[in-house]
């Protein structure tokens, strides 16, 4: 039975490492280690690299590992360098953005200094690997299909961290680092803008989100199911259509009327999975900045009933004498 | 015709789960089976059903249409039609649709030669379901703790339910579905741009599966291959939705307080000291 689903691989074939397909001439960097793993090969390749390291992937490894630190020593320091308590509290500690009266100003390091280091270091890894998604698809001749997808991701990033405190004016705007403080930042973040839920983007990307997990549910069990027929071969299949890829656009067809083809079930992954981040930093980016209550804001649109008060109203502490002015 | 060039040879008896050759056969692209007209029957009951609540209710605005579950006073019991009882009836309908159409994909498959991972995918989801408006109003001794039915007016039920733990993002099983969930669309979004790079090159010329591998063995040392792709993908897809069930399980019948609490366990272990 599970043979015949083809959820692990029963047999492992021993062969010489596959070097890869050949890079361009004239290049510094050369292809470097790579071995077997038996238990990889149960579920997918057994081959682990050999790995590309180049100049970009070298340097956003450091600008990466800079950030890293900054954010894990900050956290240690936090805990007036305890390594237990470091371990205990390392899920609440934090490392947070300057607070709200710095403003965009420049804060000293230990004021939220620290956090704006680490972000740019972060945003600098990020960029440069970016960039080697892009040249390692060049070199091998493809398409840049996976960077431009990584954009996306990195959009919805940027409209976090910087780009929406930026049009906010503060950088206390921005998410800190952190487990559950980032979680924190999200729930108040939700609340302070009457709740996000009704933040028609929020729904668009929650809805690329799971449409993402059916599409792939849908995807990967199709192709499993006619991997008995070389179905996994995927790109022979678009140019070739054989069997396999006849069952598959059969079986939803009978099931739903409709079916894709091997190639286009690849746009609509990469569309739903891109449009996920894509939409959801739209919906950051107008939050605060054009949008300052999204309950209110769908009670004018008629997108939300207007409920009953079941509480008296709040007195807004700031209005009360003797608040800090 | 709504048959693809190469769909006649396909189209053969047999495969069914229940009644032989009774509804064995297709209408326009759909096939029908004994499954086909169950889950029509309780699709459309449920469609009805939902129509005349929405036209019993005060309003037509597509998104403020809610059909509610009973009050909480009337715990497992059959609630009157305009309090509740519909809202219980479209439950059972909904349940009645998804699992005949479960069980129509596993004839399809049947009659196709393929394996049956599309409907054990789709049954996850449909555990997920009948984890939030059975199982858990079940433990909890209401169906008003089931969630309502209209766009709106469920998300407001997500909202009111998560911080009625005060914080649910603090719950383990929930953080374990939402990256779950993360990761899938990740694992998607680079398996669509890696096919979708290959067969739509720099070059014009389609490129090979030794392409895909080399490209993310080159980036980030590891390829886990054409095959393995797909397994990884249901694996984690299927993952995300068990793992939210269990989330919304664990919440009410096995932990009532604030899920930050929960953490204290952890601050609490005899090892600090």
């Amino acid at each position: 039975m599970a043979e015949y689903q083809n959820i692990f691989t029963r047999v492992q074939i021993d062969s010489p490492m596959y070097p890869g397909v050949p890079l361009p001439r004239g290049g510094v960097w050369a292809r470097k280690g790579g071995g077997f793993n038996h238990l990889f090969g149960r579920f997918g390749d057994a081959q682990i690299g050999p790995f590309y390291l180049g100049t970009t992937g070298l340097l956003s490894l450091i600008c990466g590992f800079i950030a890293f630190e900054i954010i894990g020593l900050n956290m240690f320091a936090s805990v007036h360098w305890n390594p237990v308590q470091f371990v205990r509290q390392l899920p609440w500690l934090a490392l947070e953005p300057p607070a709200p009266a710095n403003g965009l100003h420049i804060p000293r390091l230990q004021d939220g200094g620290w956090w704006l280091l680490a972000g740019l270091f972060l945003t600098s890894s990020v960029l440069l690997w970016w960039l080697r998604m892009y040249r390692r698809a060049r070199a091998l001749g493809m398409g840049t299909h996976v960077a431009w997808a990584f954009a996306a991701a990195i959009w919805l990033m940027l409209v976090l961290g910087i780009i929406r405190p930026v049009l906010m004016g503060s950088f206390g705007e921005a998410v800190p680092f952190g487990i559950f403080p980032h979680l924190d930042w999200v729930a108040s973040f939700s609340i302070r803008y009457g709740n996000l839920f009704y933040n028609p983007f929020h729904c668009l990307s929650i809805a690329f989100l799971y449409g993402s997990t059916l599409l792939f549910a849908m995807h990967a069990g199709t192709i499993l199911a006619v991997s008995r027929l070389g179905g996994d071969r995927e790109l022979e299949q678009i140019l070739d259509r054989g069997t396999a890829a006849e069952r598959a656009a059969l079986f939803w067809r009978w099931t739903m009327g409709f079916n894709a083809t091997m190639e286009s079930i690849h746009r609509w992954a990469w569309w739903f999975a891109v449009l996920c981040p894509l939409v959801g930093g739209i919906g950051i980016l107008l939050t605060g900045t054009v949008v300052d209550n999204w309950y209110l804001w769908a009670v004018k649109h008629h997108v939300a009933p207007m409920y009953p008060h079941v509480f008296a109203p709040v007195i807004d502490p700031a209005t009360l004498p003797g608040a800090p002015k | 015709m709504s048959m693809l060039s190469f769909e006649r040879k396909y189209r053969v008896r047999g495969g069914t789960l229940v009644g032989g050759d009774l509804f064995d056969f297709w209408v326009g692209p759909f096939y029908v089976g004994f499954f086909g007209v169950s889950a029509i029957f309780f699709a459309l009951l449920g469609t009805i059903l939902i129509v005349y609540g929405a036209a019993i209710g005060p309003t037509w605005n597509l998104w403020q249409i809610n059909i509610a579950p009973p009050d909480l006073k009337y715990g497992l019991k059959l609630a009157p039609l305009r309090e509740g009882g519909l809202w219980q009836f479209i439950t059972m309908c909904a349940v009645g649709a998804f699992v005949s159409w479960a069980l129509r994909e596993v004839e399809i498959a049947r009659k196709l030669g393929i394996g049956l991972h599309v409907p054990f995918a789709f049954s996850v989801a449909i555990f997920a379901y009948v984890s939030l408006e059975v199982i858990r109003p079940l433990l909890m001794g209401a169906w008003g703790n089931g969630f309502p039915y209209g766009i709106f007016s469920h998300l407001d039920w997500v909202s009111n339910t998560g911080y009625q733990y005060l914080h649910f993002h603090y719950n383990p099983a929930h953080m374990i579905a939402v990256s779950f969930f993360f990761a899938t669309t990740l694992a998607l979004s680079l398996h669509g741009a890696v096919i979708l790079s290959s067969s739509n090159p720099k070059s014009g010329t389609v490129q090979t599966a030794e392409h895909e591998n080399t490209y993310f063995r080159d980036a980030i040392g590891y390829s886990i291959g054409s095959l393995g792709i797909h397994r990884l993908g249901l694996f984690l897809a299927v993952s995300a939705g068990f793992f939210a069930a269990v989330c919304i399980l664990l919440s009410g019948p096995f932990w009532t307080r604030g899920w930050p609490e929960w953490w204290g366990w952890w601050l609490n272990l005899s090892i600090w000291s």
